[in-house]
């Protein structure tokens, strides 16, 4: 694919990179990545997917901006308080670059539309914030064989991983099964710093450029940490589970399940299962 | 003994076991910690049965939520 002179000076700082260059900016812009949950993960993940000109960027969603979202999802301005997230997401990722397809899937995934949802992309990027979610999310990704990334963000810590087929444990292997509901505090109980999610999400969308321009190393079979306290990464050696239910070597996980259904009455029911 | 226990090279008492090992760091929801030693998952029911040796290498997971505060 040959770029037009306005791509050129669009990506040069990406193209002058030896490790990007025409070919890297071609790979990017062929490039499709789904995020689950547009919020303080998912707003520097889109935006900087964006910017670096990945094609084609899957935002799933099912809420709205709230006021109380703004402290951390930059994605979202004030003046977007009440509307969809996904279509905030979408407007501001089209503001950043044109040469983006945004696709705005309002739902929340679930074991009945996950399969489906994550089929056409190449690379899917968790930024939910809660467990059935991140279980579903892995056990789909290894079933159908997708590389993901994996980030949990809490107070002034945050953490992340990726896995990628055959190359190393999965987020199963390190955390067997959810922890009960409550039992393991969330942000909304215990509070972030918005910069956090900035730090951790801004990780994710490097490890998804690394994946598409075949550089450097990803984070498989590690985890990396943050704490902002001590201004202090680590990154932690994960072995690979060979009794793990979904990627082991005689798994009893075949297809992806729901730990919790969301709560739905007839009013929420099109956000819950988003069929708009 | 030492341990290296979350990137700290420390002396622990001789013996010692996952389990107390866990209550000594004063970690947060211990039932539902992770822990390995020298890179090894140690299965969560085998805490008290675990004891790591001199020179080990031991690191606590935890489970981290994400950054959008809805479902």
């Amino acid at each position: 694919m040959t770029l037009t002179n306005e791509q050129m000076e669009r990506y040069s700082r990406n193209i002058i990179l030896r490790e990007v260059g025409v070919k890297g900016q071609n790979k990017l812009l062929a490039g499709k990545v789904l995020i689950i949950g547009a919020g303080g993960l998912g707003a520097p993940i889109a935006m900087y997917l964006a910017a670096a000109g990945v094609g084609v960027i899957g935002v799933a969603d099912a809420d709205d901006v709230d006021l109380s979202n703004l402290q951390r999802q930059i994605i979202h301005a004030t003046s977007d308080v009440g509307k969809e997230k996904v279509t905030s997401a979408k407007e501001s990722v089209n503001n950043i670059n044109p040469d983006v397809t945004v696709n705005a899937h309002r739902l929340f995934v679930s074991a009945d539309n996950i399969m489906e949802l994550i089929s056409p992309y190449d690379f899917i990027i968790d930024g939910t914030d809660n467990f059935p979610a991140k279980f579903l999310i892995n056990d789909a990704c290894v079933i159908a064989k997708k590389p993901f990334s994996h980030a949990g963000i809490i107070r002034f810590t945050g953490q992340l991983m990726t896995y990628v087929p055959g190359e190393g444990p999965c987020y199963r292997c390190v955390f067997k099964e959810p922890p009960p509901k409550d039992a393991v505090p969330t942000c909304r109980q215990a509070g972030v710093i918005g910069a956090t999610a900035g730090v951790i999400g801004s990780l994710q969308a490097l490890e998804a450029v690394k994946f598409f321009i075949g550089k450097g190393d990803l984070l498989t079979g590690s985890l990396l940490t943050f704490d902002a306290l001590s201004m202090s990464f680590r990154k932690i050696k994960l072995p690979k589970r060979e009794n793990c239910a979904v990627c082991g070597e005689s798994p009893t996980i075949k297809e992806p399940f729901d730990y919790e259904q969301p709560v739905c009455d007839s009013q929420t029911h099109i956000e819950c299962y988003g069929n708009p | 003994m030492k341990l290296t226990v979350a990137g700290v090279q420390k002396e622990y008492a001789d013996g010692i076991n996952v389990a107390e090992l866990v209550a000594l760091e004063k970690i947060e929801t211990p039932e539902y910690v992770t822990v390995s030693i020298n890179d090894e998952f140690v299965e969560n029911g085998s805490f008290p049965d675990t004891a790591p040796h001199d020179g080990d290498v031991v690191e606590f997971l935890y489970f981290m939520g994400g950054g959008h505060d809805a479902y």
